[in-house]
């Protein structure tokens, strides 16, 4: 087991790993930009390095800063987080040259999954259906008309190099086809430095629903259930819940043997997560792998008892997996809301400030993963996720009802948060009853 | 009483104005009547961290200061551009590139830090004399940390 580890990212996510990393008793030593000087978790972590000023380019995204830090606090390995560098197989490959262990997949599985229209390849070779679409990037307007004809409007144009929701714009007949292709290879150029797109279908009234899975270094790879993020806004997640509360056991089982199949294929270890869509037949096509703990990770926590970071620690440190598939259980419903630092009744623009009051709710089944304290400054330099708020109760209707509550409670003074949109969500009757799709937010509450 | 609820509704309207836009201070002045608020002093709030029991005050100020320089007292402190391992000479065996007392000018190479095996050689970036050299030789310095105190010119 790593004696001491790197945390090369910032937010609740840095306090998250730290938490792991002192129940492991595992020395943290954390890099952080100039901005996040004053942060809760860089109290709490063993060493704290300062590697730039607030711009990412010049501290969390600068490689040969991190590596500089890591090696000067003689670390043994580095926790990427989620976002930032991650899933950058070039930095992973520097940690292997640099002999730091990088808490991860490979480089080779983060390069193939990061592609995606390769990774939907490689879910056709393992026979898992994918959204129809291109075979591979669409590099030309003729070639584009003829698939969106042949897979038929509305169709969605994804960026081959992207993720996290970004670089993605719907087409629903040949004029707006162009520009929205344009618009997305721009997009995609800005957001990922390659403006490659592929094309899918557009699986209207679709579930998002994503399958968590663990894989170590010897081959074992094990699903720890699936995850329901179909609340969201413009792709980006809002709410999310485990168990799925809408699909069938046999589905549930067809999706992780699928989830299970494409990991192994792509020699997948660490945590990842592989997403697909639902749609109202209660057909499922894999649209994408996450190759890093995910945002929402602790609503699977919850409802398993696994502790999915300890569980990233344990196997980069080159542990085998003694959890066994069949002894993975899923207890009660979870669900998370992501609390931003934006107005909701403003565009959701961005609110950076100090917190001048700041109370968390509590009680049974509530959990809450943020590193806001009163005072704190929330820089405007970052994305806005400032908590998350968790709960787990026996069933659904106890869940809603303790989120409700605890959202409630909740007191964040001195910047604007999202958490009156999730008041006014949790009292919609369709989310109550678990029918709703991606387009519910959208079309419910903003249009 | 009618007076004293139309101030209490006016304080109130006030009152959120100011936090809506976020004011400090804020004097109304209407029909020879004038009201002035102010927001208390916001004390600077630091989370008390307990170690063993007794309340550590969290760490000091933060010197938000551009890498290069920084002026206070007559004196610039020339802080580290970046992170790595700090070296007083260009090698092992040779000479330091300055002293106490030594006078440097914009482009005097005065350290070398190292990271991820490139040397990277230090300037100056300002004339005056090295009063204090404040990192030993081969320690590790972080980004912003204060490396040599500078006399100006």
């Amino acid at each position: 087991m790593f004696s001491r580890i790197l945390v090369a990212t910032r937010g609740e996510i840095a306090l998250r790993i730290i938490r792991a990393c002192k129940e492991l008793g595992i020395e943290t030593v954390v890099v952080y930009s100039e901005a996040d000087r004053d942060t809760i978790y860089c109290r709490l972590a063993d060493d704290t390095i300062c590697i730039g000023p607030s711009y990412s380019s010049e501290s969390y995204l600068n490689i040969p800063s991190i590596i500089a830090a890591a090696e000067i606090a003689d670390v043994e390995a580095i926790h990427p987080g989620y976002g930032f560098l991650s899933e950058i197989s070039h930095f992973a490959e520097v940690c292997q040259s640099s002999n730091i262990g990088f808490i991860g997949p490979s480089p080779k599985a983060m390069d193939l999954m990061g592609n995606k229209s390769r990774a939907r390849q490689l879910a056709l070779d393992c026979n898992v259906p994918i959204v129809p679409g291109s075979e591979g990037t669409v590099d030309d307007d003729t070639t584009a008309l003829k698939i969106a004809h042949h897979i038929g409007y509305p169709v969605i144009i994804k960026a081959s190099a992207g993720g996290g929701g970004r670089g993605m714009r719907i087409a629903r007949n040949d004029i707006s086809l162009a520009s929205a292709i344009n618009v997305a290879r721009t997009e995609a150029d800005a957001a990922f430095g390659n403006p490659a797109i592929y094309i899918e279908k557009l699986v209207t009234e679709a579930r998002h629903v994503e399958v968590q899975i663990l894989g170590d270094h010897y081959g074992n790879i094990i699903a720890l259930g699936e995850r329901d993020c179909s609340l969201q806004r413009r792709h980006q997640k809002l709410i999310e819940e485990a168990p799925c509360p809408s699909i069938t056991p046999e589905l549930r089982n067809l999706i992780s043997a699928a989830a299970i199949a494409i990991a192994k294929a792509a020699g997948y270890y660490g945590a990842g997560t592989v997403e697909f869509l639902v749609d109202k037949h209660a057909n499922y096509y894999f649209i994408e792998m996450n190759c890093r703990v995910q945002v929402e990770h602790p609503v699977t926590e919850m409802v398993t008892g696994v502790d999915i970071i300890k569980q990233q620690i344990r196997i980069a440190s080159g542990h085998k997996l003694r959890i066994r598939q069949q002894d993975v259980k899923v207890e009660g419903v979870a669900i998370e809301c992501r609390i931003n630092a934006e107005d909701p009744r403003n565009n959701f623009k961005p609110s950076p400030g100090k917190v001048t009051t700041y109370f968390a709710p509590g009680g049974p089944g509530v959990r809450i993963d943020s590193h806001l304290y009163s005072g704190y400054t929330v820089p405007s330099e970052y994305d806005s996720l400032v908590a998350k708020l968790i709960v787990h109760r026996a069933n659904r209707r106890e869940a809603v009802a303790c989120m409700k509550r605890a959202l409630e409670e909740y007191i964040i003074e001195g910047i604007k948060t999202t958490i009156p949109l999730y008041l006014e969500i949790f009292g919609h009757s369709a989310f109550l009853s678990g029918k709703v799709d991606t387009n519910f937010v959208e079309s419910e509450f903003f249009e | 009483m009618d007076d004293e609820k139309k101030t209490k509704r006016l304080l109130n309207e006030l009152i959120e104005l100011m936090n809506a836009n976020d004011l400090a201070e804020l004097e109304v002045e209407d029909e020879g009547c004038r009201i002035r608020l102010r927001k208390a002093e916001g004390r600077v709030e630091r989370p008390v961290v307990y170690s063993g029991g007794l309340p550590v005050q969290g760490g000091g100020v933060a010197e938000h200061a551009a890498a290069a320089g920084e002026r206070r007292e007559n004196v610039v402190t020339i802080k580290s551009p970046m992170v790595g391992t700090f070296y007083r000479a260009p090698s092992p065996d040779a000479d330091a590139f300055v002293e106490v007392n030594d006078s440097i000018n914009e482009d005097a190479v005065i350290c070398i830090i190292e990271a991820m095996k490139v040397m990277n050689e230090i300037k100056a970036e300002c004339k005056g004399t090295i009063k204090d050299i404040l990192v030993a030789n081969g320690e590790p310095v972080e980004y912003g940390q204060p490396l040599f105190i500078v006399e100006p010119a």
